[in-house]
């Protein structure tokens, strides 16, 4: 007599319209699945304040460079324009002959994509420290680099701050496309399964809601950062 | 009255004690049908952790990231050490894949090894599985590719038209019924379709059908495209549980142009000998239960009840006894 | 990779910008002047969703700024428009409403909307105030206003405005293809019959044609840019404009003094 398999796939009734197969907003699937999203968000979390730290980086620097030599403003500010103007998803595919699928390629162009709102925003806030302020600054003793880090930083962080903000927002958006690049994160979720309202939505709104969480971050390091503007608004 | 209900309640039991134990093997003692399950049962092997770790690839589409997380699980339950990476492309990406050793295994159907890489044309693939298969294995042998034993179930290609665009069509349910009524129709299907054999290309040659337009899509809205209107007719899966819901309509491919579509897991010659004999038993193990109606059930879980493939491909090896 | 390996790459992409040639598995051609259709499409696409938007932000964006209402909109906008991620933004189209080209133009066209009204708004409302009511006191009102002293002001930020939403809208239209718009996005999204050298190439268009756009634009705001308003870049021009603002820390103190109740 053969064996009678005793363990067998059940099949399930799916006569019933439920909300999931009906397609539409079901909060009961979102709260029990909502751990998968888990790790694309904290991947997302690394890429974007992966190339922002490092744009910033390298942003600081280039703003120094054109700090000490003037002439080297208009050049760099060409460069990262064009940097910023190509479309991620192009730059993305620019740079795969040469960097391959994976984090790599995805941070590349992500902190290409900083370095033009970072670089001038930084320069910006230099140059608008005020003349007098410099002047007296001096007069007072401070050598140039005592200037810069206890003046005219200072003075500067307000724009410095801003385009940090607007830098770390647009990459939160941008880091949706890296999956494009073999580098995960929400935008991998999304195209897991784009027809399904729920997921969409889901993964979505935790891309719009990790941008006004860093966003805050930001502007909690400004306020204690400068604590005379806190003074002032008192 | 309670008594009687009890007494009858009571037959009924036995009864089905006494078919189950008939059903089980010869011996027929209770422990026998135990013996039938625990046979099923993948079994750790510690040695197995000292090989070389297996990298499981698969294609981009849900049956796909099923079998390549059931194949992952059970190798990992025999004791390898098993790497995902799923979602690779379709079969040109995934094919290349392997071949350059970025993964060591994925599935893939008969029919389409055949058929786009080796320009097999559609309509003179064997249309018995099992020919199919040893056509399969010849071939990617050439290629230093193991083919290993295939699937009960089949999951051909097909194209699907809503009830309403059948009925306006003239109440079709085969194929061939679509002759000279698509000038001004259009047809869907993932992009690698309009350079396929066993899709648009072979629809024009064996069916003669020529269609206004050819709209690329995911294939993940194969179904979608249809239901939406935005598209006429559309390639499907046969094994997909959206035909049924989505009330759509099946075409008979009456002039048998679709070629058997049984998966087997293509291997890098290296990696399979170097897993040593319990890779092929363990493939070999939980395929026996991939039957067509199982398969339809666990796409039906992730396509419509939203489930992970990665879940649906545990619950199958549970419920079907390969895992405790 | 080496350098030559590299090198080689974009040679065959180039080539298959050239020539047509079959596709991976073969059967179809692709490649050659079928990039012309490809580019059509998507600057077709592109210039609908621009189009659009501009009709519905420019009105609005200016007349909120003339009357001075609207800045929460106007900046919260900005900052959502920011943080929605615009590949989200297609598949919850593509999820709610399905695919097709009317279903990315409207995606596009709410992607374009965020920057171009708040340069509206904000062109209007940077306008000098002691401008405007010099040109009241010379009798003009309203529409006269706007259309002789803050229009013409306003002109070159909101002409910035619509640039970053070309450019934008011209990138986000390479993923086209996701919601079955068969532009430029087409041989990245479809690599698997474009093969890897058709990818590379429309990377490469793609990334030409947002320069191009950039540039173009860049030059028509430029063009509507008043003489006067034409900024003085040079060194001793910007250390004039800084000599000639107030300090702030002396502002900061004088506001606070007088804002005491």
């Amino acid at each position: 007599m053969r064996p009678l398999v005793l363990a067998v796939v059940q099949l399930h009734d799916r006569t019933r319209n439920t909300c999931v197969n009906q397609n539409g907003f079901c909060p009961k699937w979102i709260s029990d699945h909502i751990g998968d999203y888990l790790s694309p968000l904290w991947r997302h979390v690394e890429l974007v304040v992966l190339s922002v730290a490092i744009g910033f980086a390298l942003a600081f620097g280039l703003a120094l460079l054109a700090r000490r030599w003037q002439w080297l403003g208009a050049p760099i500010s060409a460069v990262s324009g064009v940097l910023y103007t190509i479309p991620s998803l192009a730059a993305f595919f620019l740079l795969l002959p040469l960097t391959g699928f994976g984090l790599v390629t995805a941070v590349i162009v992500l902190v290409s994509y900083t370095l033009l709102i970072l670089f001038r925003n930084i320069t910006v806030g230099l140059q608008n420290v005020p003349g007098e302020v410099l002047d007296a600054a001096r007069g007072m003793g401070l050598t140039s680099r005592e200037l810069l880090w206890r003046v005219e930083l200072p003075l500067a962080m307000p724009e410095i701050i801003a385009g940090l903000r607007i830098a770390t927002t647009t990459t939160v958006g941008l880091a949706a496309l890296a999956f494009f690049a073999g580098a995960g994160g929400l935008g991998e979720k999304i195209n897991a399964d784009i027809t399904f309202k729920s997921n969409v939505v889901v993964a979505g709104l935790l891309c719009v809601l990790l941008a006004a969480v860093l966003d805050l971050m930001l502007v909690g390091l400004q306020r204690l950062a400068m604590p005379w503007r806190r003074a002032a608004r008192a | 009255m309670r008594y009687r209900i009890t007494l009858s309640a009571l037959a009924a039991l036995i009864a089905a004690l006494a078919i189950a134990a008939c059903g089980s093997s010869s011996s027929s003692t209770s422990s026998s049908s135990t013996t039938a399950a625990t046979a099923g049962v993948i079994a750790k092997n510690t040695a197995n952790a000292s090989k070389p770790t297996i990298k499981i690839g698969s294609k981009n589409f849900t049956e796909e990231f099923i079998l390549g997380q059931i194949y992952a699980q059970a190798l990992q339950a025999a004791g390898y050490n098993v790497k995902k990476q799923l979602n690779l492309g379709s079969e040109q990406i995934a094919y290349k894949a392997v071949k350059g050793g970025q993964v060591d295994a994925y599935p893939e159907y008969t029919g389409t090894a055949l058929t786009s890489f080796f320009k097999v044309q559609s309509k003179d693939v064997p249309k018995d599985a099992q020919a199919a298969y040893q056509e399969t294995r010849q071939k990617l042998a050439a290629n230093n590719l193991t083919a290993l034993p295939p699937t009960p179930f089949t999951d051909s290609n097909g194209f699907a038209v809503t009830k309403a665009t059948a009925a306006k069509l003239g109440n079709i349910t085969n194929l061939s019924q679509l002759a000279g009524k698509t000038k001004n129709l259009t047809i869907s299907g993932p992009p690698e379709c309009a350079q396929r054999d066993d899709c648009l290309l072979g629809l024009e040659k064996v069916y003669g059908l020529k269609f206004k337009k050819f709209t690329p899509i995911d294939i993940a809205l194969r179904e979608e495209v249809l239901t939406k209107g935005q598209s006429d007719v559309g390639l499907v899966f046969t094994t997909d549980g959206a035909i049924k819901k989505n009330n759509l309509v099946l075409l008979n491919d009456d002039k048998k142009l679709f070629p058997p579509y049984n998966v087997t897991l293509i291997a890098r010659n290296p990696a399979v000998s170097k897993a040593g004999p319990d890779f092929q038993k363990t493939i070999a193990l939980v395929n026996k239960g991939l039957t067509t109606p199982v398969m339809q059930e666990l796409n039906a879980r992730v396509d419509l009840d939203k489930q992970s493939p990665a879940a649906v491909a545990a619950q199958y090896l549970k419920e079907s006894g390969y895992i405790r | 990779m080496t350098p030559v390996a590299f090198l080689g790459q974009f040679g065959d992409a180039v080539d298959i910008i050239l020539h047509k040639r079959e596709s991976v598995a073969g059967g179809i051609q692709v490649g050659g002047s079928e990039w012309l259709t490809l580019i059509g499409e998507h600057l077709r696409i592109s210039a609908v969703a621009l189009a659009i938007a501009c009709a519905i932000a420019i009105p609005l964006g200016l007349w909120l700024g003339h009357i001075g209402r609207g800045e929460f909109l106007a900046s919260s906008f900005a900052n959502i428009g920011r943080a929605v991620p615009t590949y989200a933004l297609i598949a919850f189209f593509v999820a709610y409403i399905g695919i097709g080209f009317r279903n990315v133009a409207l995606a596009l066209t709410l992607l374009a909307i965020p920057p171009i009204f708040t340069n509206a708004y904000v062109g209007m409302r940077q306008v000098d105030r002691d401008t405007v009511d010099a040109g009241r006191g010379m009798g003009l009102t309203g529409w006269g206003i706007v259309r002789g002293i803050e229009l013409p002001m306003a002109l070159p930020i909101l002409f910035g405005g619509i640039r970053i939403s070309a450019v934008n809208v011209v990138a986000t239209a390479t993923l086209g293809p996701i919601a079955g718009v068969d532009d430029l996005g087409k041989p990245i999204i479809n690599a698997n019959v474009y093969g890897s050298s058709g990818r590379l190439a429309a990377a490469m268009i793609v990334a030409l044609l947002a320069i191009g756009v950039e540039l173009a634009f860049a030059g028509l705001q430029r063009a509507v840019t008043p003489k006067g308003l034409k900024l003085d870049d040079s060194a001793a021009g910007r250390r004039r404009r800084r000599l000639a603002r107030p300090a702030p820390l002396p502002q900061t103190i004088a506001q606070r003094g007088g804002s005491t109740e």
